[in-house]
């Protein structure tokens, strides 16, 4: 391997949800400042496989920043030192010779952890099983410029849809709340026509999953926008607010 | 559960709750704060007890000074109550938490902030309000010429075992006009002429200040109140007014008092 | 076997309307009696299991990942085309098709392409209503672009993440079924098998990623969606965890395999910097709208170049070979992929290539920065060009960037019927992972466009026919065959898990990768691809006595996971070199040597190859037979293709 960076990682190994886990310290030499963070990780698994020791685990798929599977807190901060990527966007040019790299997972009590690094965000998917949708079956809608949308909400509605659902929000907070995740998901649709018939159903239906799956409370710290990757917005979270408000002081439709 | 006890046991409508309460108390500060300008005035604490004694007896002010108690309380239970679901959502801490790279120390820690000025407002209670209504405080008695307001005769009504009555007339034999009171502003001067208690509030209010800078704009936020055109103002308010100001013009009464002495 | 398409009579732009007319139906109150398998929930995945479920059946639903919405659809940029002709710019089904057939070099099924372009339509509006948000005009109507070299602007786009969003609305659509308990979802769950009985597919075998169990599973049929092949390459554009065993094992129990060879290799991608590289980044063609291809023209400058002794914008005009333009007068740098790819890769092996590996041309924007200005470039491809930083550390507004082509997408894959039905009965195959409509290359934008197709639109269709045919015989586990094949995969794992050898799997996909792309990539011949038989098959043997596989079954194991994973690329890509042996004309994305125009350029040979290769798996080390399925062009003419 071509490099000339020698780091020192203290990274998380936990076989399995019920061990306790520990910080284990590596030697990362010869790393090229060109690699990319996982490309560093995968080189120090490269010689651990070879000196046959279990590889650090951890999620990661796309590795150009936006299927939203790697998840590392990196010296105290989700995806690392830099904003507005993701961990596999991150480059060893970022760090400097010698720098010692603590490398932990999300922690949050509604996010597991399943091996190492990899942690479960399944409460993800079923708060956005709880109504991140609009119900209409395939076939049967109208043309798709029956709906005319300004250009303005439709820009809106796509700044928040780019959430790519990774968790860095809850990982940065330090109440472990999923505010930004969920408001994000209910501002899409609750900004654009075709989410309106569900709109307060939607918000009263995400915000419970989002209580019963034990994320901590929101107190607009902002964390959670400086670390998103794709720096969606604090102001989702207060139109989530405001859709939740007025879901349950002022529509008669009550979703527990 | 009812629908209205649901949502408001929601992380949502918890916070909301905090929210209003936390504005309402900001609100107050103001009124609280225009008060206490009296104590500026060089008229012997005439009128800082005047002030006293309308704000303990006018109606309207009395049930809003309960819903102020009520709010105190229910921000603390709250801010307890909040505090004690996200050290749940977190049972493992990070071992290097860098926090100060994406988040203001003071927003962070609203809970010490807070705790500090809880503390606070419990001596401060005990020390004026305490008093005022159970401490048996002596009365006051100022004398005005009715042809200049502005010369005043003060005597000192001391507390014999039997508290006094608040009484405003005019007596005309002698051409002036009568104010007898709680002299709530003797024991404001007492206190600040200890040095460890001006101490102790210049620092409860910068702990206030930094309370603020977080929880005024925060508290809009938590109403849903965000719009591009008006946060800015929310925020230069929060920051001028309440986390600066407030805080300062507080801070500058104990510190005015204790050197005028 | 004589491979029957299905393919209906009748006019082409009526095929599908009559012949969904004629498919069977299964009754309303019968269909919550049948379970269907669906494997992969990307594009293809999720729209099917969503659709099937609205139905009315039973799905179940399995993809590796944590979520669904995770799935490598997610990465396509560019956009989704559809013959809306909103732009009233002369498009229409018609034509849609008519690129799409071109497109692919005449190596695609007619009746499933005009499918394909009827059904585009319907996808846009199925996406529209579920709150996927579009690109908008300012009078609130949807935006078009052109895209890789239309004509038309047919091309539906959500800034440069238009996979993302349609992958959302289908994953919100699948949502919604998990949420009325109409779908059953397994994440991080890996097919490693299917169950036959009686001769049809009826269930699968997974591991779960996580605990390692090994579970069965029955249904009436089963869908693989589980996409592309790309990482038989090592390197491409596809996610880590892409791969190719759920469509490699359905092979080995009797799908045909279908033009495995043909795989699109895309110009515009970030070089390789090292050993160490795991994957590779695409980035949008629309660059080279006004990005200028070149090299330096000798190899001692270039040789200079790489050292750093010289830079690119030192380098003066003369000694500059803008080879792209040089050698395609009319289309200059806006030639097809294939052609950019094969003549970048050419400049390279030349000893031309640029940036510490020799391997990149430089695609410069120094004339239009000239041209247009610093601001108008940065409005168009402002994304891009900070992607390209973040990655490269190189500020493309002040030096040219450097591309290399990269594997991006695989046109072949299980052959299938116009139901969509593999050669197995009851195993379906969707999306990227099936052959059916990319001939032998791909137009930019139709990815998606296909993916969601079947899935909305022709697998709710087809599979009624099915069902109906085989009716709602309840189907469980407790058939021998479940035991059998969950007994054969335990065995497997055991096998992995005792090989305790010197060699990393990372190592051997990496020599595989090497082996493809030297031999069976861009551009290939009969001794190059012969050798490369020869080396697959010792890596193969090698494979099995020195890999090192590490922990245990009962444990997140991404060894073991990779392990099997491996085995089946390696033997998938002995059978991308058989088939691009067998394929001695030139085609589509890929260039074989020896059938070359007079001029150095692709020289198809509709005579004796225009047909589907669709290859039969005759057991462990035997050779595949080969099957033919022939293309019959009613409605369009051949032609060759021309960029001079």
């Amino acid at each position: 391997m071509s490099g000339n960076m020698n780091l020192t990682l203290k990274v998380w190994r936990q076989k399995n949800a019920a061990d306790k886990g520990q910080f284990v310290t590596y030697k990362a030499a010869d790393i090229s400042p060109e690699m990319s963070f996982l490309e560093m990780l995968d080189v120090v698994n490269e010689r651990l496989v070879k000196g046959t020791q279990d590889p650090i685990h951890f999620d990661h798929d796309c590795r150009e920043g936006i299927c939203g599977a790697c998840s590392l807190y990196i010296n105290g901060r989700p995806h690392g030192p830099k904003q507005a990527i993701t961990t596999c966007q991150l480059h060893m040019r970022s760090f400097h010779d010698g720098e010692i790299i603590t490398i932990e997972p999300w922690r949050a009590t509604a996010f597991p952890v399943i091996k190492d690094l990899a942690v479960d965000r399944s409460a993800f998917e079923r708060i956005q099983q709880a109504g991140g949708f609009i119900s209409v079956n395939t076939g049967g809608v109208p043309d798709a410029n029956e709906i005319p949308i300004s250009k303005v909400i439709s820009d809106e509605a796509f700044n928040s849809a780019t959430c790519i659902s990774c968790g860095a929000c809850v990982a940065a907070c330090k109440n472990a709340s999923a505010s930004l995740f969920v408001s994000a998901k209910i501002s899409q649709l609750a900004l654009l026509p075709q989410g309106q018939p569900e709109r307060y159903r939607r918000a009263q239906a995400m915000v419970a999953q989002m209580d019963k799956e034990g994320f901590g409370n929101c107190t607009n710290t902002g964390a959670c926008e400086i670390e998103c990757p794709k720096e969606i917005s604090l102001t989702n979270i207060n139109r989530m607010r405001r859709d939740f408000y007025n879901a349950k002081f002022f529509k008669e439709e009550e979703i527990n | 559960m009812g629908s209205l006890s649901k949502a408001f046991s929601s992380t949502l409508g918890r916070k909301l709750i905090m929210g209003l309460t936390g504005l309402f108390l900001s609100l107050f500060l103001v009124i609280h704060l225009v008060g206490n300008l009296q104590l500026f005035k060089d008229d012997g604490g005439k009128a800082f007890n005047e002030y006293s004694y309308f704000m303990t007896h006018f109606l309207p002010i009395k049930i809003v000074s309960y819903v102020l108690y009520i709010s105190i309380i229910l921000h603390a239970v709250y801010a307890l109550i909040i505090t004690a679901r996200n050290k749940k959502a977190r049972t493992v801490q990070y071992a290097q938490y860098n926090g100060a790279a994406n988040s203001s120390w003071n927003s962070r820690n609203m809970g010490i902030l807070g705790t500090i000025i809880l503390l606070f407002l419990v001596i401060h209670m005990k020390s004026f309000w305490a008093e005022y209504h159970w401490g048996g405080l002596p009365y006051v008695q100022y004398e005005m010429k009715l042809d200049n307001p502005n010369v005043v005769k003060i005597t000192q009504l001391p507390f014999n075992g039997k508290e006094l009555v608040h009484a405003e007339y005019v007596d005309v034999q002698n051409q002036t006009e009568v104010v007898v009171a709680k002299d709530l502003y003797l024991i404001v001067k007492d206190s600040f002429s200890e040095a460890w208690y001006v101490i102790l509030y210049v620092l409860s209010m910068i702990a206030l200040g930094f309370h603020l800078y977080h929880g005024f704009q925060s508290g809009f936020q938590t109403l849903g109140f965000d719009h591009v055109k008006y946060k800015p103002i929310i925020d230069f308010v929060g920051l001028w007014v309440f986390s600066i100001i407030i805080p300062a013009v507080f801070a500058a009464m104990p510190i005015y008092m204790y050197f005028a002495q | 076997m004589v491979l029957d398409s299905k393919t209906p009579q009748g006019p082409l732009a009526e095929k599908w309307n009559k012949y969904k007319f004629d498919l069977k139906l299964v009754n309303p109150s019968n269909k919550r009696k049948f379970t269907v398998i669906v494997v992969g929930t990307g594009l293809a995945g999720a729209s099917a299991a969503a659709s099937l479920a609205e139905l009315g059946y039973n799905v179940k639903a399995f993809c590796y990942q944590d979520s669904p919405r995770r799935a490598h659809s997610i990465a396509a940029q560019g956009g989704i085309n559809a013959a809306k002709n909103y732009q009233n710019d002369g498009d229409s089904v018609y034509r849609l098709f008519y690129d799409t057939i071109k497109g692919g070099d005449y190596r695609s099924r007619e009746s499933n392409v005009h499918r394909l372009a009827e059904e585009s339509v319907n996808i846009i509006d199925q996406c529209v209503a579920q709150g996927v948000p579009f690109a908008r005009e300012y009078g609130g109507l949807l935006d078009n672009r052109s895209f890789g070299g239309a004509q038309v602007s047919r091309t539906f786009y959500a800034r440069g993440q238009t996979g993302q969003q349609l992958l959302l609305g289908a994953y919100s659509a699948l949502n919604r079924q998990i949420n009325l308990d109409k779908v059953e979802m397994y994440n991080r769950h890996e097919m490693l098998d299917l169950v036959m009985v009686d001769g049809k597919a009826q269930g699968i075998v997974t591991r779960d990623l996580i605990s390692g169990e090994i579970e069965s599973f029955a249904g009436h049929a089963v869908l693989l969606c589980t996409g592309g092949y790309g990482n038989v390459f090592y390197l491409s554009t596809n996610a880590m965890g892409c791969n190719a065993t759920a469509i490699w094992r359905a092979h080995k129990k009797g799908a045909f395999f279908a033009n495995p060879c043909y795989t699109q290799i895309h110009p515009t991608c970030i070089p390789v910097t090292g050993d160490y590289q795991s994957k590779l980044t695409l980035m949008s063609e629309s660059l080279r709208n006004d990005g200028r291809v070149w090299v330096p023209k000798t190899k001692e400058l270039a040789e200079q170049v790489r050292k750093g002794q010289v830079k690119p914008g030192d380098i003066k005009e003369d000694d500059r070979d803008y080879f792209l333009e040089r050698k395609y007068p009319s289309f200059g740098n806006l030639v097809p992929r294939d052609v950019a790819s094969r003549n970048a890769k050419e400049a390279c092996d030349d000893g031309k290539g640029v940036g510490t590996t020799g391997k990149a041309v430089y695609l410069d924007f120094a004339d239009a920065i000239h041209r247009l200005g610093k601001d108008a470039v940065q409005a168009k491809y402002g994304n891009l060009f900070d992607m390209y930083y973040q990655i490269t550390d190189e500020n493309p507004y002040e030096m040219p960037m450097r591309i290399y082509p990269a594997v991006h997408y695989t046109m072949g894959g299980l052959w299938v019927d116009y139901n969509l039905m593999t050669t197995v009965p009851g195993l379906y195959a969707l999306g990227e992972c099936n052959f059916s409509d990319h001939g032998a290359n791909r137009l930019g934008a139709s990815a998606l466009m296909q993916g969601l197709a079947d899935g909305y639109f022709v697998i709710p269709y087809t599979l009624g026919d099915y069902l109906a045919g085989i009716g709602p015989k309840p189907v469980d586990t407790s058939h021998p065959a479940f035991a059998q094949t969950k007994k054969d995969i335990t065995d497997r794992i055991n096998k992995f898990l005792a090989m305790k050898g010197t060699k990393t799997l990372d190592e051997y996909h990496r020599d595989l990768g090497l082996i493809m792309w030297e031999y069976c990539g861009m551009a290939r011949n009969e001794a190059g691809l012969l050798k490369a038989k020869g080396l697959i098959q010792a890596l193969k043997v090698d494979f099995w006595k020195n890999a090192i596989v590490l922990g245990e079954n009962e444990e997140m194991n991404m060894s073991l996971e990779k392990a099997g994973r491996v085995a089946d690329f390696i033997e998938l890509g002995e059978l991308m070199v058989d088939d691009a042996l067998n394929r001695k004309e030139s085609c589509g994305g890929h260039f074989r040597e020896e059938s070359q125009t007079e001029e150095g350029e692709a020289k198809r040979d509709d005579e004796n190859f225009a047909y589907v290769a669709a290859w039969k798996f005759k057991g462990e080390n035997t050779p595949s037979e080969l099957h033919k399925e022939d293309l019959i062009f009613e409605n369009v003419k051949l032609t060759q293709r021309s960029y001079k």
